[in-house]
């Protein structure tokens, strides 16, 4: 008895003491990988590091990830992961758990998903091109009447949409704050959501350009896209081999500079638009050190070694040459220089290749300007306060 | 005596006005069910099987348009209760939510809005990344971005009604863009190139952009009743009918996409 009774208590003194390390050393880990993605998930850090390469490799391998064998565990385990981390840390809970929050994580699964979904099948189709197999839509005459098999698809996604909503209404109640004071702001002040990709642009820019010449131009340029997509493949199937630029191009404008700054916006960016880690909690009397410079202070002071110059223009004359040479000298060189632009000048014209031209060195501007701010901490190209013109 | 009473009620004349022919049970009226109603005769009779696959348009774009729909019925419910003036409109919603046991028409409308977002963005993807917008679609790629744009701009005004902190200042903070328009708002650069001889300027703070979108310098009455006009009338009259154009061009630029 006594023995048996010293074995217990020993079986149970160990395992009290496995416990407790295991949950110290689990502890610690946690708190350590928590610090690691607080410190590395700010933008200079993470959109480099981490959201460009996910979205490059996930275009480059598109055959292999989205094969139902890597692509079914992978969502299973960014799912553990990511609603896991509300049982782990209060601040992230907080973040995921605002109502109006949740959209955001709609719209993330909604983008994975239906990328996933498109990219398979082009996976299939551009086998099926290589091989001279027929595509996944072929079958041009096949047709089915529309009753019942369009109408009662209509019809199972409706009912199916109705009872989402009304779930997703029970559950949630719609946000109502205090009553609107216009002489006390909260910190901080959102846009609707669907805009933070602008407002996060604002760090960046100026308003004229973050909220309207910017916007403006992915209006211009959604609007002229079947006109400058002169490409006559791809039309009415899932590829990626016969159109590579247009996927490339449009899918970095609306899952990096769209979507992921929406998500930095919503999730990542509280008072003062201070930038928060998704462990962080929210502290109002943090006060970041702004050290930004203008371009023509690197150029005068810090290269040349000069006083600013007195004069407005000879002062700007950096700034407003590298916005000629990348605006007006770039589109050329690059029909020059870069085989693949060689190619569509040759084909597109010279009308329909200076508007897409145009707008693609527009759209690069922004994360070269990203860039440069994380780099040298350029605050503007161009900057003549005096009319309002920061660029 | 089942099969008396319902012979009885297929051969009345009630009956007969409503249905022109049987129940879509075989080739024919399953043709005639989709040619005799106005609804179903968006659809074409006969569609692709590849093309109607929930893989190849993701239903995106139907859950769009459906989503519209249910905003406007809560929308309509909505506008019963809730007054555009600053005095009401925020003891409104609070009435609305404490009045109303069981209620959910806000929850419906505000959720509702958020996914149509998301679908129509969805939506946009699919028809990209299936070529969809290339020839013969051109146009009514367009038309989905006007419709991508409207839709913005009805969530957009919709977020101030409720008057409250959340609604006031994030108006606040996107209308600050349009002060910033080049040339038509006070703070855009190149304002002062619009100036009458002598140097009285144009744009001024009760004259720019920003003016013409919330009737005023500031988020205030009359802004609260310009975004709700837009809200409930002028963007959704639009919206409805560049639906009609786009649905119209579905069928006359060959249905839904497929291999040419």
């Amino acid at each position: 008895m006594v023995d048996q009774t010293g074995i217990m208590t020993m079986a149970e003194t160990g395992s009290w003491v496995w416990t407790t390390l295991a949950t110290a050393a689990g502890g610690t880990m946690l708190d350590g990988f928590k610090q690691f993605v607080n410190e590395w998930s700010v933008p200079q850090i993470s959109l480099p590091l981490f959201f460009m390469p996910i979205f490059v490799l996930s275009i480059v391998l598109y055959r292999k990830w989205t094969k139902p064998i890597w692509f079914w565990p992978g969502l299973i385990v960014f799912t553990i992961v990511y609603f896991g981390f509300i049982f782990l840390d209060p601040s992230y809970a907080a973040i995921l758990k605002k109502p109006d929050n949740v959209p955001i994580s709609m719209m993330i699964y909604g983008t994975v998903f239906c990328l996933w979904m498109a990219l398979r099948q082009a996976a299939k189709n551009d086998h099926s091109l290589e091989t001279g197999q027929p595509l996944v839509e072929e079958g041009r005459e096949d047709k089915v009447l529309c009753w019942p098999d369009l109408v009662y698809e209509e019809l199972i996604a409706m009912v199916l949409c109705t009872a989402l909503l009304i779930v997703w209404s029970v559950f949630l109640k719609a946000p109502l704050e205090a009553p609107a004071n216009p002489a006390g702001p909260p910190n901080p002040s959102k846009a609707p959501w669907y805009f933070l990709g602008l407002q996060e642009l604002l760090v960046y820019f100026d308003p004229w350009m973050a909220g309207v010449v910017l916007p403006g131009l992915i209006i211009v340029g959604l609007g002229a896209l079947p006109f400058i997509d002169v490409n006559p493949k791809g039309n009415g199937y899932y590829t990626y081999k016969e159109r590579k630029f247009a996927i490339w191009t449009f899918m970095f404008g609306f899952v990096i500079l769209w979507v992921v700054l929406i998500v930095f916006g919503t999730f990542l960016r509280g008072p003062n638009w201070n930038f928060f880690g998704p462990f962080q909690p929210w502290d109002p009397h943090r006060v970041d050190k702004l050290t930004n410079i203008n371009l023509s202070e690197i150029v005068y002071v810090q290269t040349l070694h000069r006083p600013m110059p007195e004069s407005r223009l000879v002062r700007e004359a950096p700034g407003l040459l590298f916005a000629a040479f990348w605006l007006f000298a770039l589109p050329p060189l690059l029909a020059q220089i870069w085989p693949l632009f060689k190619r569509l000048r040759y084909q597109m014209g010279f009308a329909r290749y200076y508007l897409m031209s145009f707008l693609f060195v527009v759209m690069m501007l922004v994360p070269v300007k990203m860039a440069a701010r994380w780099l040298f901490n350029l605050k503007y190209i161009i900057a003549i306060p005096e009319i309002n013109f920061n660029l | 005596m089942f099969q008396v009473i319902s012979t009885y009620i297929r051969e009345s004349q009630l009956w007969n006005s409503f249905f022109r022919h049987g129940p879509p049970r075989d080739r024919r009226t399953r043709v005639m069910v989709v040619m005799s109603n106005l609804f179903l005769h968006l659809h074409p009779v006969a569609v692709r099987r590849s093309g109607i696959r929930l893989s190849f348009t993701w239903c995106m774009g139907g859950l769009t348009f459906f989503l519209f729909i249910a905003e406007t019925i809560s929308g309509v419910l909505l506008m019963f209760y809730y007054r555009p003036v600053v005095e009401y409109a925020y003891s409104d919603i609070v009435q609305m939510r404490s009045a109303l046991t069981l209620g959910i028409m806000r929850e419906i409308h505000r959720w509702g809005a958020h996914a149509m977002i998301i679908s129509i963005w969805l939506h946009m993807m699919r028809v990209f990344l299936t070529g969809s917008y290339k020839p013969p679609r051109e146009f009514n790629w367009v038309v989905g971005v006007l419709l991508l744009v409207l839709t913005l701009l009805m969530s957009f005004t919709g977020y101030l009604l409720p008057w409250d902190q959340l609604a006031i200042w994030a108006i606040t903070v996107g209308s600050k863009m349009a002060e910033a328009t080049p040339f038509m708002g006070m703070n855009g650069p190149g304002r002062e190139l619009l100036q009458l001889p002598g140097g009285i300027p144009l744009v001024t703070a009760n004259s720019d952009a920003k003016f013409l979108l919330l009737a005023g310098a500031s988020v205030g009455a009359p802004a609260l009743l310009r975004f709700y006009v837009l809200h409930c009338i002028a963007i959704p009259l639009a919206v409805s009918v560049l639906i009609a154009v786009h649905f119209w061009r579905i069928r006359k630029d060959g249905g839904i996409s497929g291999p040419m």
